[in-house]
Order: C-alpha cells, then sequence, then structure tokens
C-alpha cells in the first residue's frame, strides 16, 4: 500500500466514525423528542407500578441529565450492546443478527437481478438507437415509477394466487427453498433499481460511444463486440459501480416495504415492526446499521474508482 | 473469420505490390466522384461533390483546405467511416478495391493491413483508460499476432518514434504523457501493421509548434523508412508544401485545384490557392503583409448554384454565380475555375 492510498484510508474511515457518531446522536435524541413520558412509552400505556417505574428510570438512565444519558448509551453502543429490544424482551443485536441473513440473501438476489436486467437492457438501448431503445426506455420509465408495494401485490396476484408458482410468504429454508421463496420479493425489489441502472448504463454507454477513441479502434479494424467491451463498457463502468454500490444501501431501506408485504422475517420487516410499536432500542440500531451500510458501501466505490479510471488519484496525485 | 487474420498471412503479404492481378499498375489510393450526402430532411444536402484524389506508393500528398471544407470526412471515407446515415456515390479504391462496396470482412482487411489513421488529438484518439501497451498491441492483437510478440514489436515501434523507455511506457496511461509524446505513440500504433496507405488528418493542429516539427519529421522518417504512401490532411498550407509531393486544395465539398508542390507555390491557378498563399504570414523581411480573405468558409450545402468560391472571389464574373466548373486536368496540375485559362492571376 503506498501512502496517499493509506492517507486517504485513514482520512475515509475517520469521516466515518464522525459520520455515525453524529448520527447516533440524532438517533438517541430522537427516543426523547418523541412526546409523552418514556416510561409509560415502554410499558406502551399499561399502568405502572411505582417498582417496575424505578426499574425502569434505572435500566434507561432516565434520572440522569441528557448529556449523560447519551454517553451511557453511546458506551453500551461501542462495547456492542443496543440494548434490549421492548417488543421482544430480547438482546437487540442477537435478534437483528437472527434476522439479518434473510435479508441480505434478499438484498444480494436483487442485486444480482438488478445488475444483470439494468446492464443488458443499458447496452441493448445503447447500441440499438430506434425502436429497442424506445422501447426499453418505456419499460425503464414505467419500472422506475412502479412502487414496490404496487409490484408485491401484483407479482403475488399472478404469479403466486394465480398461477401457484411461488410461495405467497415467508422466506424459507435453505439455499433451494429461500431462492423459491424470495423470487418474487427479489423481482419487487430489483424493479425500480434495475430501471434505474439501465437508464445510467445507457447515458454512460452513448457518453463513451460518441468518442474519438472509440473510432479510433473502429478505424484499426478491431471487431465491434471488441470496441464495444474494451472502450465503450469499459470505460461507461465509473458512474455504473457507483450507482450499484448506492443501490445495495438503499435496498436495504428498501426490503422494509417489500419484506413487509411479503411477511419475510428480515431486519427490513424487523424496522417497520419496530418504529410502529415504537422499539427503539431497535430502531437505533438498525438506523445506525443502514447508515453504516451507506458509507461501507460509499468507502468500497470510492476505492474502486482509481482502478477503472486511472487517472484518478486517491488522497492526492500519484506524480 | 474469413480475413487475413493471422500473422503469417499478414506477414507473407507483399508490403509494395505496385500491380494488380492483371499486371497493371494500380494507384495506392484512387478516389473517383466521391459524392456525400447527409440525410436531412427530405432534401439529402451533400458535403463532398465529386470528389477526385489519388495517392501513389510511397508518395506523400496535401488535402488542404479551411475547416469545414470536407477534407477530414473525405480522408475517414478511406477507412469505410461514413457520417452516421451518409450515402456515398463515387469510387474510393484502396489497392485497386473500393472501399464503399466492401463487406464487413473486407472492410476489416483494409483497417488492419493497408491503412491506418491518425487523427488530430492524441489525448481524445487514446483510451484514457487503458495502458499504453494495450493501445499500441491492439491492432497487432486482432491480426491474430500472439501477445509477447506484439508487445516487443511495440517497444520497437516506441523506440522508432524516440519515446525515451519503451518498455515502461508500455505500462503508462496516456496521462501520464505529453501531447506531442503521445502523438508519438499514435504514430508509432498506426505504423504497428505496416500500412501501405497513412492517413494522417491534422496530426499536429493540436501541438504546440515545436513538438509540431518534431512530430512531423517522425512521421517524414517513418514513412521514408516504410515506403508508406501518405494523405496528409491540414489546413496549413506552408507546413503541406514542407512535406508533400502533391496538394489538392479543397473548398466547400470540392477539389478546386490539384498541383505538384513546387508549382503550386510558383503559379497557383486557383483564385482561391492563390488568397490562401496570400493570406499565410511570411518570415521574409520584404515579405508583402498577409491578406485575409474577405467573407468567410461555406459549405457546400449552403453554397449557391455556380463556383462555391464565387462570392469571396476577387475575379468573380457573372457566370461564376450560375456555373458550377468543373475540374480540369492540364498535365500534373488540374483546377476548377472558369477563369483558370485567362491568366487572372498572372
Amino acid at each position: 500500500m503506498n501512502r496517499p492510498l493509506l492517507r486517504f484510508l485513514l482520512g475515509r474511515l475517520v469521516g466515518l466514525v464522525l459520520v455515525l457518531l453524529a448520527t447516533s446522536f440524532v438517533v438517541f435524541s430522537a427516543v426523547h423528542l418523541a412526546p409523552g413520558d418514556p416510561v409509560s412509552f415502554l410499558m406502551r400505556g399499561r399502568p405502572v407500578t411505582p417498582q417496575a417505574r424505578a426499574a425502569l428510570t434505572a435500566q434507561y438512565h432516565l434520572d440522569e441529565p441528557f448529556a449523560r444519558q447519551y454517553l451511557l448509551w453511546l458506551g453500551d453502543v461501542l462495547g456492542g450492546d443496543f440494548g434490549r429490544s421492548v417488543q421482544f424482551r430480547q438482546d437487540v443485536g442477537e435478534l437483528i443478527s437472527q434476522k439479518l441473513p434473510t435479508t441480505v440473501f434478499l438484498v444480494v438476489y436483487a442485486m444480482v437481478l438488478v445488475t444483470v436486467v439494468g446492464l443488458i437492457l443499458g447496452i441493448v438501448s445503447a447500441l440499438r438507437p430506434g425502436l429497442v431503445d424506445k422501447l426499453v426506455l418505456a419499460w425503464t420509465g414505467t419500472s422506475i415509477a412502479i412502487p414496490s408495494y404496487i409490484a408485491a401485490t401484483v407479482l403475488t396476484s399472478v404469479f403466486a394466487v394465480k398461477l401457484g408458482w411461488f410461495p405467497l410468504y415467508g422466506a424459507g429454508e435453505g439455499f433451494t427453498d429461500q431462492l423459491w421463496h424470495l423470487t418474487l420479493p427479489a423481482i419487487a425489489l430489483a424493479l425500480t433499481f434495475a430501471g434505474l441502472l439501465a437508464r445510467v448504463t445507457r447515458s454512460a454507454m452513448l457518453d463513451e460511444l460518441s468518442r474519438e477513441h472509440v473510432e479510433v479502434a473502429r478505424s484499426r479494424g478491431v471487431p465491434e463486440s471488441q470496441v464495444i467491451r474494451k472502450h465503450v463498457l469499459r470505460n461507461a463502468l465509473g458512474p455504473i459501480v457507483t450507482v450499484v454500490g448506492t443501490m445495495v444501501a438503499s435496498m436495504l431501506v428498501a426490503t422494509s416495504i417489500v419484506e413487509t408485504a411479503f411477511s419475510v422475517k428480515g431486519v427490513g420487516s424487523l424496522l417497520i415492526n419496530s418504529v410502529t410499536v415504537k422499539d427503539f432500542p431497535v430502531v437505533q440500531a438498525l438506523t445506525l446499521l443502514v447508515v453504516a451500510a451507506f458509507l461501507i458501501a460509499n468507502l468500497i466505490v470510492d476505492l474502486l474508482q482509481p482502478l477503472i479510471d486511472p487517472r484518478v488519484a486517491l488522497g492526492g496525485d500519484p506524480k | 473469420m474469413f480475413d487475413k487474420t493471422t500473422a503469417g498471412d499478414t506477414e507473407a503479404r507483399p508490403a509494395t505490390s505496385g500491380t494488380d492481378t492483371a499486371g497493371r499498375d494500380v494507384p495506392l489510393l484512387d478516389i473517383a466522384g466521391l459524392t456525400l450526402r447527409l440525410p436531412d430532411h427530405a432534401a439529402a444536402r451533400p458535403i463532398l461533390d465529386g470528389v477526385d484524389l489519388r495517392v501513389d506508393r510511397g508518395e506523400t500528398v496535401g488535402l488542404v483546405g479551411e475547416s469545414g471544407s470536407g477534407k477530414s470526412v473525405a480522408c475517414r471515407t478511406v477507412l469505410g467511416l461514413l457520417p452516421k446515415g451518409a450515402r456515398a456515390e463515387g469510387t474510393v479504391r484502396v489497392e485497386g478495391t473500393d472501399v464503399l462496396a466492401m463487406g464487413a470482412a473486407g472492410l476489416r482487411d483494409v483497417r488492419r493491413n493497408k491503412v491506418a489513421m491518425v487523427f488530430q488529438d492524441p489525448r481524445a484518439s487514446v483510451n484514457p483508460m487503458r495502458r499504453v501497451g494495450d493501445f499500441l498491441t491492439e491492432g497487432l492483437r486482432v491480426r491474430g499476432v500472439p501477445k509477447e510478440q506484439a508487445l516487443a514489436r511495440a517497444q520497437e515501434l516506441l523506440t522508432e518514434v524516440g519515446i525515451r523507455d519503451p518498455h515502461g511506457a508500455l505500462r503508462r496511461f496516456p496521462h501520464q504523457f505529453s501531447g506531442g509524446m503521445l502523438q508519438r505513440v499514435v504514430i508509432a500504433a498506426a505504423l504497428s501493421g505496416d500500412p501501405a496507405l497513412l492517413l494522417a488528418d491534422e496530426p499536429t493542429t493540436a501541438l504546440d509548434v515545436t513538438t509540431q516539427a518534431e512530430v512531423v519529421g517522425i512521421l517524414r522518417r517513418l514513412q521514408h523508412r516504410h515506403g508508406t504512401g501518405m494523405l496528409f490532411v491540414t489546413h496549413d498550407l506552408e507546413l503541406a508544401a514542407a512535406i508533400c509531393d502533391r496538394i489538392y486544395v479543397m473548398y466547400a465539398g470540392r477539389i478546386v485545384e490539384s498541383q505538384p508542390v513546387a508549382d503550386l507555390f510558383a503559379r497557383p491557378r486557383h483564385p482561391y490557392t492563390a488568397a490562401l498563399l496570400a493570406s499565410t504570414p511570411r518570415l521574409e523581411a520584404d515579405a508583402a503583409a498577409p491578406q485575409p480573405i474577405p467573407g468567410r468558409p461555406v459549405s457546400l450545402a449552403e453554397a449557391p448554384p455556380g463556383c462555391a468560391f464565387a462570392a469571396r472571389c476577387a475575379f468573380a464574373i457573372e457566370r461564376c454565380r450560375s456555373e458550377a466548373p468543373a475540374l480540369v486536368s492540364d498535365g500534373p496540375a488540374a483546377v476548377a475555375c472558369l477563369r483558370a485559362d485567362e491568366g487572372i492571376l498572372q
């Protein structure tokens, strides 16, 4: 590893920690900004005995000043302790780690669909101006506009209810069963993102197709397929990778709707559920997780850029 | 793949055979009656009109004209690179075979083995994301030359064009080179396939003056060494004069004059050529001040029915505005001017 790269990484990691810290503050304050008495809130309106009230006050340090409460909570979080879920009476870390694999499976599945479909549509659209391009544009425009819950409803009624090809709900056990169960959710999740990626791929390719070095390659008798692969697509990778990177993180949020629609027990449905019942320790942990995912995805994208375009220098000029 | 793509084939092909199968002399490049139209609304507008041009083996021919005169378009046509949707009439023969009538395989053969092109801006013509070595060997690799051999040849070519540390240069990226150095790389790449014809489309316009001289020098040296014919496209008449054997002057998509260099300078026959010469600044102390050509260059599309230059010509008469002059040959010279024989330029 060279020094500028090391310096760049160090800077980005410091930035990552700072952003997470700021997020943690916002996330923690949210509980206290919520109207009402935290204890009756935690007990969800049920009558509270003085003993229970005292116990809860002690557990959540409610008698301490706000800043101290935050620091105490932050200390726990840094130690990997996100507290206990009010709803499930279970350790939050444990709860999330049980549900995360399903969501990761779903996101990876959807991302594979997005990448394959988005790239193919984008490439075809860029290379076949005219009718094909118009059709693809119409389709991607539509798919971007379809909200995932509508897609989920339509997919379910057609492929699960009418045709019975896929199960109505649940995540399944084992790889193939999960694949089968999560196909419709993955498609519902992938639709919008695939449309976006197709659009980005198309415009990046068109941009590169008009470059002179592409003409130069043709003028040397390089076969068209190779011109497209080694010059056009190769050079269009920058924006494509950037978009795919941010999509992975956005998808983590988007799973909340799709998982709820298909009753898949992942962190997405957990998030919706926890927000609804105001299970704040879980919401806090999941929010931090999503923000961390965004930051890490961005960091990876930035690290990939100089590999794609040698003119991009991380942490200053390499010369 | 039915075209010649193997190294053995290309090496076996004689570099300069000046005759076709019947044993007649065949010019290296013979453009005849080339007319190019862009589809625009109902009436297709022409951007080239009846262009005749010839380059013999080892000969350097200049194609001179202002921007928009169609010289670059004409040059690219030789490689079968037409503007999108353009329709071409006439013939563009390379070693006797018409490029315009070729299928994909024939075009690939011409582009890989016979004709190479050096473009104007080296920054734009080399893919910035790939290594210089990839760029240099690409032409050889598509002809089936093994990678190691292609790299060795590339290194040799880099040495020939005067790049220091050619081995290291192969691993570097285009942005690590200056414009002049990169144009040397482009020239090396163009010569990698031992083409019989080199098309140079304003190869020095994007470079600064001292670099220009070096690049032209390299181009000339290599062209002589390899016996390559060259079509040198430029707007710079002085530069063309310095390196070319013959010059074609183009105006608004038509060839208006062609002459051997010395004659063209001594006795221009077309008023446009004369005006171009008069507009060139000179270094001599007693030289006349440069005379600008009045008006602005027009494209063929907006040109009036007669001679396209008539509106800017000091010698234009009524007939010039209605009657388009044909290109008339007179020995080694040819001129398209109704009043060429009247001695108007004496």
